[in-house]
């Protein structure tokens, strides 16, 4: 017999960004909320404390701020008739777990969507024409626009001490941030970074090239600052742990500094943590949610009743928990009915490295996660899509988050993996290389989905989920033309080596290798309740009183970085439940 | 098959070897012939996790991936055998990371080791199968007493998966090794390997300072800082 705990009014699912900040917006509104984190409590003090959390073979070998996949995990594969095997051993993507989630162990870039990205596939239609849009490709406009985020990607940045420069600032373009962006009503929190030699050579190239760089949106503060909650940053010391690390110096925005100080000491809030939720509770019409059951830290399975129920977890496992308690129709590839799973899209990123002479102190050590610069003059609608040949743009940087030797060191081309002629290499690479990276849009098809695994099971006896994704031509083409772009630009600084990676014809999704944790869609928002899981406020079209916010929302992946947008849209998602569900509990759109 | 001149690092492994259980040191004719250099420090450990031929092999393989020469310290000297004998006994070499349900099927490479062995038995499993293939194909010699060139050719071998080895990917085994084996040259010393912090002054890494504020934009001058490692000590 289960334990049944007393009823609360809401209970979240994951305590990352998206579940912090329901946390914090719900219990500002009066509700008794109750948290469930399937891993261990985390905080500054004692969990990222200095020297401990430095130490790399912890960090990024034993992942000790990752989800071990022993518990749960995905299975993969290429195609729909493949037979999908396990993600054993982490690589592609480093979903977080505990108290912060993958908000702890982010960089910290933190974009917002550009204006015509809302509008994808409109926006292609008209400037190209339907038929440029191939077969199998499914993308669809967001269903809301960027002025609807507008207030809630400002809050959000406000929250996170963000690092930057406007580029346009209420209709006016400002020298020196991104003249492509959309409006700003304010500027930045703080100003921008320092930069690294690999930034401040990026912008000399960028120059050159007659691109428009500009100060990457950092969420790693470039200064003392108190966010609006008055949790406290202390201004980076650019350390080299970002990713993969939680933060030493409260200098990396997360949850952990930037809410959870508030959210603790609320009456309204209770955080469980080592809850591992198996399943939502549906009624028998599957039309409501009566609350969620967990394993709790002693593996009892306990049942929260709850008015409300937000899915917080990481975005693939969003879709996971929708599937496991039927909350909507699974995605069926072959049929193109049913709505959870579908457009499962990822990012399109590839690397050019630089090396350079001994003379050249590029010290990649020095690092900060989200400083660095960019442009978008071959994203949105700066790309010609029709002369490049592809669909979605993306964008070109200079990233340094900290370079370490268990890390890996990336040797010149040539330079064999061991023996003497390695230790050379190394030590010549070490210090004198950095690298640029090409970020490209992920767009979503009709046979990259997710759905359940009928072989492989988690610890807990559920169906694993399992991924069918592959690259298509549109993305292979995008990487190489990016690719070509970084290269040319590299050109420019007269490196004595460089060595770069985009996609080859045919090439096949590689699980193995890291790229990139923006895992996107799946449970994805929409207009249309036959084509999207979520609608506008990303409740559930099937369930109304299941909201899912995270990644999982978009219908495709544009060439930035997902949080900005993800706490955006989860304050979005907020705001109407405090203002509209709340006093009229029900589905908030009707179609 | 001699060892006639044995290099700098060769002797140093004799030495670590005279260490180990005298069955398998018995191979190794010129544990005399003492290096000039006594810095070699691998020697003082006794392994607790690989048995003594295990052993012999690791410490081979660790000298022929990371050799000593004028460049940096080799693996033996920055203590490497160390770190992956203790590492295997950690709870990630049991594969505490790594999902290991079954079914075990195969998959291609850019799915990733689909085997169900953790790191600590990929490692065990196919030195046993590299000494029996050393056996039958070099006159009843292990790997540990092959000479550096054949060494050599068999770990560029299971490094391009063209070692055939019972039960394990000849490539899965190599990639493991060598990762461990760069693990242990680079980890925190408190860990093992990486002694008196050699491999991090070798490429320059000021280890874990974990603060370069006034650093971040300085040009014309390399980093000046020696390394310091989690227990606060300076190299």
């Amino acid at each position: 017999m289960a334990i049944v705990k007393p009823k609360v009014d809401a209970v979240i699912v994951g305590m990352g960004w998206t579940g912090a900040i329901m946390a914090k917006e719900l219990t500002d509104a009066g509700l008794r909320v109750v948290g469930l984190e399937r891993g261990p409590d985390r905080d500054t003090q004692p969990d990222f404390a200095y020297p401990r959390v430095v130490d790399e073979l912890e960090g990024s070998i034993h992942r000790k701020f990752l989800q071990s996949l022993s518990k749960e995990t995905i299975t993969a594969r290429h195609g729909i008739k493949d037979t999908a095997v396990p993600y054993r051993q982490v690589g592609s993507f480093k979903p977080g777990t505990g108290v912060g989630g993958a908000g702890s162990h982010w960089s910290g870039c933190h974009f917002r969507a550009l204006r015509e990205d809302f509008n994808l596939r409109s926006n292609v239609k008209q400037r190209y024409g339907a038929k440029f849009i191939p077969e199998g490709m499914t993308i669809a406009d967001f269903p809301v626009t960027y002025e609807d985020l507008e207030p809630h990607f400002d809050h959000f940045e406000y929250v996170c001490g963000t690092s930057g420069k406007a580029g346009v600032l209420n209709g006016t373009k400002i020298p020196g941030g991104n003249p492509f962006e959309a409006s700003r009503s304010r500027e930045f929190p703080l100003p921008p970074n320092r930069n690294y030699l690999g930034a401040e050579l990026f912008y000399k190239a960028a120059r050159e090239m007659g691109y428009s760089a500009y100060p990457i949106p950092a969420s790693n503060a470039s200064a003392p600052y108190v966010n609006p909650y008055g949790c406290q940053m202390g201004p980076c010391n650019f350390c080299g742990f970002c990713s993969d690390y939680g933060c030493l110096n409260y200098s990396k925005a997360s949850p952990n500094v930037s809410i959870l100080p508030v959210l603790r000491l609320r009456k309204e809030f209770e955080l469980r943590t080592h809850a591992q939720v198996l399943r939502v509770n549906l009624d028998k019409e599957r039309a409501h949610a009566t609350g969620v059951t967990y394993l709790d830290a002693e593996g009892k399975e306990t049942e929260q009743p709850a008015d409300l129920v937000l899915l917080c977890a990481f975005s693939l496992f969003n879709v996971h928990l929708m599937l496991l308690s039927g909350i909507g129709k699974p995605y069926d590839p072959v049929s193109g009915a049913g709505t959870v799973g579908r457009n499962y899209s990822y990012q399109n990123l590839n690397r050019v490295t630089l090396f350079f002479d001994a003379s050249v102190q590029a010290n990649g050590f020095i690092g900060i996660g989200g400083g660095g610069a960019t442009f978008d003059d071959l994203n949105g609608n700066q790309l010609d899509s029709a002369k490049a040949g592809f669909v979605g743009g993306g964008v070109i940087w200079a990233r340094q988050p900290g370079s370490g030797p268990i890390r890996g060191i990336t040797t010149a081309p040539g330079v064999p993996n061991w023996g003497s002629a390695w230790k050379q290499g190394v030590k010549d690479a070490f210090r004198h290389s950095f690298y640029y990276e090409v970020q490209g849009a992920c767009m979503s098809y009709r046979s990259n989905y997710l759905d359940l695994d009928p072989t492989y099971r988690d610890a807990f006896g559920r169906p694993l989920l399992r991924m069918t994704f592959d690259w298509n031509d549109n993305e292979i083409r995008a990487s190489q033309f990016l690719v070509g772009k970084a290269l040319d630009m590299c050109k420019v600084l007269n490196p004595k080596a460089l060595s770069g990676d985009a996609k080859k014809a045919g090439e096949h999704y590689n699980i193995t290798r890291y790229q990139s944790t923006h895992t996107c869609g799946g449970a994805i928002m929409g207009s249309d309740p036959k084509t999207s899981a979520l609608n506008r406020y990303l409740q559930s079209w099937d369930v109304p009183n299941v909201f899912a916010p995270g990644a999982n929302a978009f219908p495709q992946n544009n060439g930035y970085n997902p949080t900005g947008m993800v706490g955006a849209l989860t304050y979005w998602a907020a705001r109407a439940i405090r203002e509209q569900y709340i006093r009229s509990p029900g589905a908030l759109v009707h179609t | 098959m001699s060892d006639k001149a044995p290099s700098p690092s060769r002797r140093k492994l004799f030495k670590t070897l005279s260490l180990a259980p005298l069955a398998v040191a018995a191979g190794c004719a010129r544990e005399a012939d003492k290096p000039a250099d006594s810095s070699a420090s691998a020697g003082d450990y006794k392994p607790t996790f690989f048995n003594a031929a295990e052993w012999a092999f690791i410490l081979a393989a660790c000298d022929r991936l990371i050799p000593a020469d004028n460049i940096g310290p080799g693996a033996l000297q920055a203590g490497v055998p160390e770190f992956i004998d203790r590492h295997m006994q950690t709870p990630y070499a049991s594969g505490d990371i790594w999902y290991m349900q079954g079914p075990f099927i195969e998959a291609a490479p850019q799915f990733g080791y689909q085997g169900r062995l953790p790191v600590r038995d990929i490692l065990r499993v196919a030195i046993k199968g590299i000494d029996a293939h050393c056996a039958k194909h070099f006159s009843g010699k292990s790997f540990a007493q092959l000479e550096h060139a054949d060494q050599e050719t068999l770990l560029k071998s299971a490094e391009a998966g063209k070692l055939e080895l019972e039960n394990i990917s000849s490539r899965e085994f190599f990639t493991q090794l060598l990762n461990e084996t760069r693990m242990g040259y680079f980890c925190d010393p408190r860990h093992g390997g990486n002694k008196n912090m050699a491999a991090w002054k070798m490429i320059g890494y000021p280890g874990m300072r974990a603060d370069y504020t006034n650093w971040v934009e300085v040009r014309d001058q390399p980093y000046p800082l020696p390394p310091v490692d989690l227990a606060g000590e300076r190299g």
